[in-house]
């Protein structure tokens, strides 16, 4: 379970989050939606160490971020999986290296292991065959799917993902959603998504959050955001033609 | 002036985080001698063609600007040993290995640094400074002194060949040149500045590669500012050094 208490944040005096408060909870997707600009990226880059926060509590299963030193939190972030979202694979290293690449830097697991670790998170994100290839070698959907295995191959307890299908066709994103769903549920990780796709937040969304100019603007289920009479948030769901005609067929 | 100062803080303190100890010292061997390949014999071939073209021009011309009696042949080849050791070799190479190697190591950290895989190392825990730069700053400082005696030998070797093909000077002459009142102290004044210099063209392509934000144009700005820095870096080190070591 990872607390986020009155997070701010700015830059060069504009405030990007604005008092955020939520809790995403263990085995569980939970989806940070807004339009562009309105703060998720910082926000999960705010989470996982790479910014900063100016003011406010991350608590991360009760251990509170502001309060640790530079190795516990070095430590904590062993803990931590991240899914960005062009990939960020070491295109110098295969993708059995990639995906072995957390797992020599941090665990002492000989050789034999590794390739058995390797072995089984490129089988989970079926890709039982692609070892040998380099990043530049691969699609989208097989990018994203390389990334995750690596972000799952030391077990995290924190799972985050940063727009996993932007740039996939509708078919491998339902391919990716699903993957993660499956993932968090089965190691029963605590998993931060950041979209502004539609089709994921209703797929996979256990907990959705809302947010508008860096602020929380809503919380709910995703059921609870197909009802909703919330302005700001209606407006973002029934963007799209195809949403508007669901609406009024229901 | 004010974005100068800031900026050469930022240099030191990247540095120091630099020289943290590595998190796992299995992983260093591999990387070192990647580096060592790549940073260093892979610049072999320029190294070899600019060193036996330097001392080839180096002897000729200055053969030809010694036109009186009164001073002997082998002062060709004392001049051009001279040079070679105090100078060309070090210096120009080092110049010139700011250029190859130094764009080479901006634009792959600036790549990964806009492609996010910085970021996911981070993420990891991994101390990214010291990870990616430790091991180019000390295999370069492992490897350049060689490539530098290297340089040195084909220079004077390149000097002997195109001075005696061109008739400027003989064999006897040039190679009496060579010994005449040699100083070994020059080849150590020539180590220390190459150390120096190894250190100047990795880290600093280093730091503007590891703060490059943007695209594809902020990482060949990168790659721009790094050569321009380190050559002048290289050229003030290399004044300070002249005069500490040779005053």
């Amino acid at each position: 379970m990872i607390e986020v208490k009155n997070l701010c944040k700015s830059f060069d005096g504009r405030q990007v989050l604005d008092n955020v408060n939520v809790t995403f909870e263990k085995g569980k997707t939970n989806l940070v939606i807004g339009g562009s600009g309105s703060g998720k990226t910082v926000m999960v880059k705010c989470l996982v160490g790479l910014y900063p926060i100016d003011s406010g509590q991350i608590i991360y299963d009760g251990r509170d971020v502001s309060t640790m030193d530079d190795q516990e939190h070095r430590a904590l972030r062993q803990e931590m999986g991240m899914v960005f979202q062009a990939g960020a694979l070491f295109d110098s290293q295969t993708v059995e290296e990639n995906v072995a690449f957390p797992l020599r830097m941090f665990s002492n697991a000989g050789p034999s292991e590794i390739a058995d670790r390797v072995d089984f998170c490129l089988n989970r994100v079926n890709l039982p065959n692609a070892h040998n290839f380099f990043p530049s070698q691969l699609s989208g959907g097989m990018k994203k799917r390389v990334a995750i295995a690596r972000a799952i191959a030391l077990n995290p307890r924190y799972l985050f993902c940063d727009e996993p299908n932007s740039g996939l066709d509708p078919k491998t994103s339902i391919v990716i959603d699903n993957l993660i769903r499956e993932i968090t549920q089965e190691f029963e990780i605590t998993t931060v998504i950041n979209t502004h796709d539609m089709n994921s937040v209703l797929e996979i969304g256990d907990k959705i959050l809302y947010l508008f100019k860096g602020q929380k603007w809503w919380e709910g289920t995703s059921e609870d955001l197909l009802k909703t009479d919330n302005p700001e948030v209606s407006n973002f769901v029934y963007a799209s033609e195809l949403f508007k005609r669901i609406r009024q067929s229901s | 002036m004010e974005k100068l100062f800031a900026g050469v803080g930022a240099y030191f303190l990247f540095v120091k985080r630099t020289f943290r100890k590595p998190q796992k010292w299995s992983l260093f061997p591999k990387q070192f001698f990647h580096e060592v390949n790549s940073l260093g014999l892979g610049s072999l071939p320029i190294i070899t063609i600019i060193s036996i073209f330097m001392g080839a021009v180096i002897t000729i011309q200055t053969a030809y600007n010694i036109e009186s009696p009164f001073i002997p042949l082998y002062a060709v080849g004392v001049a051009a040993r001279d040079s070679i050791i105090l100078e060309f070799s070090p210096t120009i190479i080092s110049l010139i290995l700011a250029g190859k190697v130094g764009s080479s190591i901006a634009s792959e950290i600036g790549t990964m640094r806009v492609t996010e895989q910085i970021d996911a190392l981070e993420v990891m825990g991994v101390n990214t400074e010291t990870f990616l730069v430790l091991p180019k700053i000390t295999a370069a400082l492992f490897i350049n002194p060689f490539l530098i005696l290297i340089s040195i030998f084909q220079g004077i070797i390149g000097g002997y060949v195109f001075g005696v093909l061109s008739g400027v000077v003989t064999t006897t002459e040039f190679v009496y040149g060579v010994q005449y009142a040699f100083h070994p102290f020059y080849v150590t004044y020539a180590l220390i500045k190459t150390v120096f210099f190894a250190f100047v063209v990795t880290s600093v392509p280093a730091y503007f590669g590891y703060y490059t934000s943007g695209g594809a144009l902020e990482v060949g700005s990168s790659s721009t500012k790094a050569v321009v820095s380190s050559s002048i870096c290289i050229l003030i080190i290399n004044y300070i050094l002249t005069q500490l070591l040779l005053s």
